[in-house]
């Protein structure tokens, strides 16, 4: 079953979260950033290509449009394939783990996989990213020598930011997955 | 308490009958390898797993029954299917059944000593059994002292298909008591060429090793230890290089097998990374030989030399008057000027008593670009090194002689203020001196300080141009070094075969359906370039900055030699 909200990331920018349960140990939590749109594209195109035309004027070298054009396809490829994140999501099967996708827009997407061994807890911090405080989400990672140490912290939707109210819910469906293996140890010691 | 089962997408398909794997009680999964056909005897069946256990030392046990019907589901078959439980007595006891084509399989398992009679949750995570069984997991778990707990749950999964292989040998046209199904029961997969190549390599091996023990007796025989030579060896890049080859070539030969995953992988880049050095270096040569380019070159080898011996003339002559309208002191600069101009005349008579050689000296010394591209490079930072040598000289001068002036002032400056250093206590102690001993310190430290704009422009002036002949030589080096490092058949595999190289696993959520368990499919999340070029890379006798660009800084300021790139081999001082 899959539910969609709205809600404003930490720029004001509006995001979707989507929540899809599988099963009753597997959730899937994606939060959709907007697309690329096709206003700023043009404006970003024809402001260099204006420039190209202006330096052409000048320095009467063709070069420069031929450059123009190869730099606008190599940064637009660049930027789709590299930069625009469209959607980061977020799977969490109790006893496998939590595995952080990201999707770029060119259909890129990156993986990364942490067992359930690994993860001390799902937490929302604050942090101060440039003027502002935000709030993030983060995976605390355990030490394998200490066990109330903190090995690593993975900060969450880094790319879409989203602000404390989606984080809340993506927090309480992650939490509610966790609880569930903490009730389950005892039956693992009994052997 | 929720069960994993592993099950290879390969045998979605395959006929009713047992399911063979391993039970992994801490994870409480099950991997399961293959599917063994009816009819069978259980006590063949035994004993199978018992000899397959034996040689791959991994638990394999018969984990469940899998029944694949066709048309509806028969009863009596479900009943003959929990009856085997009885037999084949496993805990617990797991029962996948699929039904015609649908891609929604039912799992139940059964469990006599259970202490908790609460549904236990399942899910089905298929994999494919070729790719998880050639790839290897990052960070590898190599070493001897890992403990058993630490290793995590993915890797033992691995683990087990990885050493199952032996399990994985028989086919469907082996005659035998026990019918397989797993990724190769259609046939063992082999090549002919790699075969061949496996055939070869042993008689290949054994030439190469006797080869390079003669070339490495040649060249730690005594003649070659005599001060002059030893002395050219050590301070030639090239013969470094050639040393670094040799040290590969014999790795390579060596007729003890990779160990693990790392010597393998060691091995077979360095195969790689010498096969394309020769041939990019082959491609050199006959670039170089084509149209005589040689000869050109050698033709233009000394108007060069000329024409940088009549830049630094004329630098020469530019700080001997009034350079950049600062005023010299007329009588050192006539001196240390005509000095330098003297050596630069004699370098040039020597140059050109060298030239009718140069041509046959450049051609032999071409030849040696078939050894590898990387040699060719170092013979070109050789060939800088032996042309600007009196740009070196030029800097020795100057930086000793900068060292002594500075060192001069210092210590006459002590005096000055009536200090001294006292080398005893490594300090600056207060001295009384006398009036004669004050007066004549005066007057040369005056004397000293008034020089010292003089020898400080030529200081400068020779650090720059020795300055940017090393970094010249440095670049080059670098590009060497890069050639040196680089493990390309990592690379290619991360390219062609990325399973094969994996940092981890992704899952993919199918679909699903209401009362059926959860299926995810496992697939390989291949490392990341960057990833594989740090634990693959070769190890080189790198040169790299030996200071920081303070200590640089202080030793030009001081007036000391910069030796400015370290070698691994170097004793440091």
């Amino acid at each position: 079953m899959a539910e969609q909200r709205r809600f404003l990331s930490a720029r004001g920018v509006p995001i979707a979260l989507r929540r899809r349960q599988h099963s009753a140990s597997c959730r899937e939590l994606a939060v959709r950033g907007p697309r690329l749109q096709l206003r700023s594209l043009s404006a970003v195109t024809s402001a260099v290509w204006l420039a190209a035309y202006g330096l052409f004027a000048l320095s009467e070298n063709s070069m420069v449009l031929s450059a123009a054009i190869f730099i606008t396809l190599i940064g637009l490829i660049i930027y789709l394939h590299f930069v625009k994140i469209d959607q980061e999501s977020l799977l969490v099967i109790g006893s496998l783990g939590i595995q952080v996708t990201s999707s770029y827009a060119s259909g890129k997407e990156s993986t990364t996989f942490i067992e359930m061994a690994q993860v001390k807890d799902v937490v929302i911090n604050e942090a101060i990213h440039m003027q502002k405080v935000i709030y993030y989400l983060c995976i605390l990672l355990q030490d394998p020598e200490d066990p109330q140490g903190v090995s690593e912290v993975v900060p969450l939707f880094q790319s879409s930011k989203p602000r404390l109210d989606c984080l809340i819910e993506v927090y309480k469906s992650c939490q509610e997955i966790l609880e569930q293996r903490k009730t389950v140890p005892q039956s693992n010691e009994i052997k | 308490m929720v069960l994993k089962v592993f099950f290879p997408s390969c045998c979605s398909s395959a006929d009713s009958g047992i399911l063979i794997g391993r039970w992994i009680s801490e994870q409480n999964s099950a991997v399961i390898l293959a599917v063994v056909h009816f009819p069978f005897i259980p006590v063949q069946v035994k004993q199978y797993l018992g000899e397959v256990q034996r040689v791959t030392k991994v638990s394999v046990s018969v984990l469940g029954s899998w029944s694949n019907s066709k048309q509806e589901k028969e009863e009596s078959l479900s009943e003959f299917l929990e009856d085997l439980g009885t037999i084949f007595c496993h805990e617990p006891w797991i029962q996948i059944s699929k039904e015609g084509d649908s891609k929604f399989w039912s799992c139940s398992i059964l469990q006599k000593h259970s202490k908790n009679p609460q549904e236990e949750e399942i899910i089905l995570v298929y994999y494919d059994q070729r790719k998880v069984m050639l790839s290897h997991l990052h960070p590898s778990l190599d070493t001897a002292g890992q403990r058993a707990e630490d290793a995590s749950k993915l890797s033992a999964i691995f683990d087990t298909v990885a050493r199952s292989q032996v399990l994985f040998m028989t086919d469907r046209y082996d005659e035998g008591p026990i019918k397989l199904t797993h990724w190769q029961s259609d046939g063992v997969e082999a090549s002919i060429i790699v075969e061949l190549l496996k055939q070869a390599s042993v008689p290949a091996c054994m030439l190469l090793t006797f080869l390079l023990s003669l070339l490495s007796g040649i060249c730690r025989s005594r003649v070659l230890k005599f001060w002059p030579l030893s002395f050219l060896w050590s301070k030639l890049s090239t013969c470094e290089q050639l040393g670094h080859r040799l040290q590969h070539l014999q790795v390579i030969s060596s007729n003890k097998k990779a160990q693990n995953q790392n010597q393998l992988m060691r091995k077979a880049n360095i195969f790689v990374s010498l096969l394309i050095d020769v041939a990019l270096g082959i491609l050199l040569m006959s670039w170089l030989y084509r149209k005589n380019r040689i000869g050109h070159l050698a033709d233009t080898l000394i108007p060069v030399a000329d024409h940088v011996a009549e830049e630094l003339q004329d630098l020469l002559q530019w700080l001997m008057g009034a350079p950049a309208g600062l005023k010299m002191n007329r009588a050192l600069d006539q001196v240390l000027g005509r000095f330098f101009l003297y050596h630069i005349h004699l370098w040039i008579s020597y140059i050109h008593l060298l030239s009718p050689f140069i041509e046959m000296i450049l051609w032999y010394v071409g030849l040696s670009a078939c050894l590898g591209l990387t040699v060719a490079l170092c013979i070109l930072s050789d060939i800088i090194a032996l042309l600007t040598f009196h740009i070196y000289c030029f800097y020795v001068y100057g930086a000793r002689l900068y060292c002594l002036k500075i060192y001069g002032l210092s210590s006459l400056w002590r005096l000055f203020r009536g200090k001294k250093w006292n080398v005893l206590r490594q300090r600056v102690d207060s001295c009384s001196y006398d009036l004669d001993q004050l007066f004549i310190g005066t007057l040369l430290f005056t004397i000293l300080l008034f020089l010292l704009p003089t020898t400080a422009l030529y200081y400068l002036v020779f650090t720059l141009l020795r300055l940017l002949v090393v970094i010249v030589q440095g670049l080059i080096h670098l590009v060497v070094d890069l050639i040196d490092s680089l493990p390309l058949y990592s690379l290619i595999l991360r390219l062609c075969r990325s399973y094969r190289l994996a940092a981890g696993v992704k899952f993919r959520v199918l679909e699903q359906q209401d009362g059926k368990p959860l299926r995810l499919l496992m697939q390989i999340n291949p490392l990341s370039y960057g990833a594989v070029v740090q634990t693959y890379r070769l190890p080189t006798y790198s040169c790299y900055p030996r200071d920081s660009w303070a200590s640089l800084c202080k030793k030009l300021f001081l007036g000391e030699l910069i030796y400015p790139w370290k070698h691994k081999g170097d004793k440091q001082n």
